[in-house]
Formats: structure tokens, C-alpha cells, sequence
């Protein structure tokens, strides 16, 4: 399999690899994939008071594109308001990072993995109010 | 360090040529260009006896007692058809089953697959954890209408061995054709068709040092006669067995190959042990959760299939990639199924995505194992720092219990 640039960038250079403390209320964490599919994400947000993400972390068991795909997730969702981190769609992944058509999968489960960590903010501010 | 990138360790997959066998092959192709077939001149007769020759050291390779039990092919995938769907074809009338095992390469299970598609019955037998074949369940499967056993030598994956002199013996009692891709065995470990009753036993030139498209199958001639129905029509070449103008140079190099390991295979044996013992000791010292796949000592000297527990295997080969060796990962894959033969192991399909194949061949040195070795404990710790399951592991969480979103 040939990587595009993009792609090797990104798996030699991760961007936001790491964990954020998930207990905290201003963080959302998505786990998606599973370990027998050979692809587990995990992607974190830190929100602020004023609904913009501040932070985002990720860690990421699968193939090189897939890791490739959440770090750009990562850079992406930061600086958004969460409306705005949820019109994210694969799609884009899949051609900022050039990725082949059976690599399509690793970007969906990057876009899943935004989602699922909005949806557990989203849960936790419930929650809370 | 001075090794020279990038490394090749993916002898399962093929092998470099031996400067000595490409020597030897050379002047076939614009001195001794004869058509073998042509007995009427000298270019024909050079041809042939260069031809003959190349018989006499492949016969004697497996231990084969005549050169005439040796028929040339285009290399394993076409002798593994030739002799399963040839013995089928021939012995119909005689039963419709065949046994063989779920692990062995696609040629030989595809063609079992095309002979049902004809009526053909086969049992697909299960292996141990260990890789092997259970000898009490391939006994058992043996029925009166069983016509032959395909059992490989080597696997191609994993690398262990399976026991062929004892398989041969039950083939015998019971009056069954015993067939053996040996693809990955012949030059790596000890055969002799006569000493483990083989009645067919299919090789390939390209994973011995030889060149590509080049291979053979042997058919016994005595105790039993082996017949087989061809597969290839023609000009009647190869005792009317598989027609079509010998291919001189790719077989005089077959022939150079097979002459290479019949002089050298002990000290080649002793070799490639001594270097996957310290490719596996160096891997052990340094990384936890690591697991060899398949029996540990029943096995190919070259031989190393590793799971790197948390670390998904195309990830690893991107890291290392000046480092060839390959992955039964499914995301290596084009039908993004994990490797059929981890499987059948028993091995968890997690495990299975993080597995590397290390084929250590003639050509490797003890710098090239001990910088593999470096540069793979490199990448699966940084791997394994970025990996959400290494964080669940240890922050002691079973990944058992763990509620998946997996599609
Ligand atoms: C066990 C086994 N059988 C058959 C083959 C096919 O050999 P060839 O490439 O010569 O067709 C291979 C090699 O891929 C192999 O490893
Ligand atoms: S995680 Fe398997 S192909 Fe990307």
C-alpha cells in the first residue's frame, strides 16, 4: 500500500495523542471500533464555558490510516463550536488525507468517534443541569 | 551499526535468486537456447540433457528414487492443482473424498473447493493450537471412500511442521494417496519422500533461491504407481503429464538450487536457528504481551510469526518500514479478514490483527536480526503509547468486559 504524504505525516507526527481526564464534567470522550474489527478510537474533547472546544485528545488502535484520520479529527474539532464539530463528515477526511476506498472505513469510524465524544458531552451536561 | 536498508525478512513470500543459481542459468537464454523436445540437432540435445540433469538434482532434493518421478510446472499453485484435481479426476470411480486441512495455502483448499462444485466430498480438518494436525482425527475422517490426503509440509504463515512420516503411515494402512505441498519445506527442513511415504509432493523454485514460475510435482512411480489425469493438454511433454516447451534456463536454475541446499542444509539449518533464537530472545527481553503463533519447535528454522498484543500489525509494518515482513492483519488484507490460519489456531481475532511474519532466510545476518530487533521494540512501545487498549490494560481493565461499538 502506497500512504499518501498526508497520511505518513500524520502517523510519523500524531497530532493531540494522549488522554484527557474523562470524569472531568468539561470533557467528552468516544470509544468506537473494536478490538476484534483491528481498530479501536478513542477521541476526547475539552469544551469551555462559552461552547467552543478547546482541546481534543486521541488514541488510536488500527492501521496507519486510521491512525491518520483521528489525529486530523483532533486538529479539526479544535477551535469549533460543537454545532460546527458535528457537521465533520468522513468525507472530508477521506480527501484531505487522499485515502484509498478500502481505507474509507478508518475515516468513518474517526467521524463516529467525534460524534460519540459530543454525544457523551452532551450526556454529561444533561446530567448536570 | 551499518546494515543496509532496506532489509528483506519476508522469505515466506520469496526468496533473492543466489547469484550462483542466476550464474548457471545464464547461458541458456542466448547460448543453449534449444527447444528440449528437438532430439534431431545439437541445440535440442544440450537442452535436453541440461533438462535431465536439473531432474536428477530435484529428484534427489526430496529423496525421490528416480528422476523420472519429477514433473516440471510453472511452480506450487499449479502442481497443488495438478496433483489434487489429477488424483480426483483419476480415481472417481474409485471413492468422491478427500481430506485435507483448514490451514493449508489457498491452492490446495481452492481446489478442493472446485471439486465439489463436481461432486467431490472433502473434510476440511481442524488443527491444534499448536498448528498441527491431530493424527486420531485424521484417522478417523479416513473412510473407504477416501482417495487422498493433502497435507502440507510447512505452513506458509506460521511455519510449523507437521508430521509427515507418521501422516504417510496412515495413508498407508489404509491404501490412501498422501499428496505434500512442500512450497516452504524443501531446503528447510529435512525430507525424503521415500522415508515419509509421499506419494505427491509439490515444490516451487522461487522459495528456494531459485527464480519465479518455475516449480514441480513429484509423482511416485512405485509402491504405488501414481496415476493422474492432466490438467494441461498438448505436445504430450512431462509423460504426457503437463504439455507446453520446458522453460530450460528457469529449470537448470531450479536444478542449481535444489543442488545448493542438498550440499549445504545443515550448516544452512543450524544458521537460521541460531538467528530467529536471537531475533525471539531480543523481542521476549524487551517487550511484555508478546506471543509466538504456532509450536515452538516444530518449526521451520527461518520461521517467526509474533502477535504484539495492543499494537494493530499494519501500524507496526508502517513504522518499520525499511524492514520487509508482512501481517495477518486484516487492514493488510484486501478482504479485511484477518489470516485464516491464526484463526484456525484458536488465535483471538485481536491478537491475529496484531501479528508480524518474520521469514529469515539465506541472505539475513545476525546486524540485520539485531537491528530488526531494535527497531521493532522502537515502534511497538511508541505504538503501544498511542494505543486506547494499552491504556485500558494498564489501567487494569479486562477488554473482555469491555461494551464494543464494533461493526
Ligand atoms: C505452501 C505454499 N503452497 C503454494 C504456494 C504457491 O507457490 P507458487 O508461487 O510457486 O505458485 C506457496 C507460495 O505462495 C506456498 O507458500
Ligand atoms: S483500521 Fe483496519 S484498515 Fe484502517
Amino acid at each position: 500500500m502506497a500512504y499518501s504524504e498526508k497520511v505518513l505525516d500524520h502517523y510519523n507526527n500524531p497530532r493531540n495523542v494522549g488522554a484527557l481526564p474523562k470524569d472531568d464534567p468539561s470533557v467528552g470522550t468516544g470509544v468506537v471500533g473494536a478490538p476484534e474489527c483491528g481498530d479501536v478510537m478513542k477521541l476526547q474533547i475539552k469544551v469551555g464555558a462559552n461552547g467552543v472546544i478547546e482541546d481534543a485528545r486521541f488514541k488510536t488502535f488500527g492501521c496507519g490510516s486510521a491512525i491518520a484520520s483521528s489525529s486530523l479529527a483532533t486538529e479539526w474539532v479544535k477551535g469549533k463550536t460543537l454545532a460546527e464539530a458535528a457537521l465533520i463528515r468522513n468525507t472530508d477526511i477521506v480527501q484531505e488525507l487522499n485515502l484509498p476506498p478500502i481505507k474509507i472505513h478508518c475515516s468513518v469510524l474517526a467521524e463516529d468517534a467525534i460524534r460519540a465524544a459530543l454525544a457523551d458531552f452532551a450526556a454529561k451536561q444533561e446530567k448536570n443541569a | 551499526m551499518t546494515v543496509k536498508l532496506p532489509i528483506y525478512m519476508d522469505n515466506h513470500a520469496t526468496t533473492r535468486v543466489d547469484p550462483r543459481v542466476v550464474e548457471k542459468m545464464l547461458p541458456y537464454f542466448s547460448e543453449i537456447y534449444g527447444n528440449a523436445a528437438s532430439k534431431t540437432h545439437a541445440f535440442g540435445r544440450a537442452a535436453e540433457e541440461a533438462v535431465d540433469k536439473a531432474r536428477v538434482q530435484l529428484a534427489k532434493a526430496i529423496g525421490a528414487s528416480s528422476d523420472k518421478e519429477i514433473v516440471i510446472t510453472s511452480g506450487a499453485t499449479e502442481s497443488d492443482n495438478l496433483a489434487i484435481k489429477g488424483v480426483a479426476h483419476m480415481h472417481r470411480e474409485k471413492g468422491d473424498h478427500l481430506i485435507t486441512v483448514c490451514t493449508e495455502h489457498k491452492a490446495v483448499l481452492d481446489s478442493h473447493h472446485a471439486l465439489e462444485r463436481e461432486g467431490f466430498r472433502t473434510t476440511f480438518l481442524k488443527v491444534k493450537p499448536d498448528g498441527l494436525v491431530d493424527l486420531a482425527e485424521l484417522e478417523a475422517a479416513m473412510t473407504d471412500q477416501t482417495i487422498l490426503v493433502s497435507i502440507m509440509a510447512v505452513n506458509n504463515e506460521i511455519g510449523v511442521v507437521q508430521p509427515l512420516a507418521e501422516i504417510g503411515k496412515l495413508c498407508k494402512k489404509r491404501g490412501i494417496l498422501f499428496f505434500c505441498d512442500a512450497a516452504q519445506a524443501v531446503g528447510k527442513i529435512e525430507l525424503n519422500v521415500e522415508e515419509m511415504g509421499i506419494d505427491l509432493l509439490a515444490f516451487t523454485a522461487h522459495k528456494m533461491y531459485g527464480p519465479k514460475g518455475i516449480g514441480a510435482l513429484y509423482v511416485r512411480r512405485k509402491n504405488p504407481r501414481v496415476r493422474l489425469e492432466a490438467m494441461m493438454h498438448g505436445g504430450g511433454h512431462e509423460r504426457g503429464l503437463r504439455s507446453g516447451t520446458l522453460a530450460v534456463p528457469l529449470i537448470v536454475a531450479f536444478g542449481e538450487a535444489a543442488e545448493l541446499i542438498t550440499v549445504n542444509q545443515a550448516e544452512e539449518t543450524a544458521r537460521l536457528l541460531a538467528l530467529r533464537e536471537r531475533l525471539w530472545s531480543g523481542l521476549q527481553s524487551q517487550l511484555q504481551h508478546i506471543f509466538l503463533n504456532g509450536h515452538a519447535t516444530q518449526r521451520a528454522p527461518g520461521s517467526l510469526n509474533v502477535s504484539f498484543a495492543y499494537v494493530e500489525g499494519e501500524s507496526l509494518l508502517m513504522g518499520i518500514s525499511e524492514i520487509a515482513v508482512s501481517s495477518g492483519s486484516a487492514c493488510t488484507s484486501a478482504s479485511l479478514e484477518p489470516s485464516y490460519v491464526l484463526k484456525a489456531l484458536g488465535v483471538d481475532d485481536e491478537l491475529a490483527h496484531t501479528s508480524i511474519r518474520f521469514g529469515i532466510g539465506r541472505f539475513n545476518t545476525e546486524e540485520e536480526i539485531d537491528y530488526t530487533i531494535e527497531r521493532v521494540v522502537d515502534v511497538v512501545t511508541r505504538l503501544r503509547e498511542m494505543s486506547p487498549l494499552w491504556e485500558m490494560v494498564q489501567e487494569g481493565i479486562d477488554l473482555r468486559t469491555v461494551n464494543w461499538t464494533g461493526h
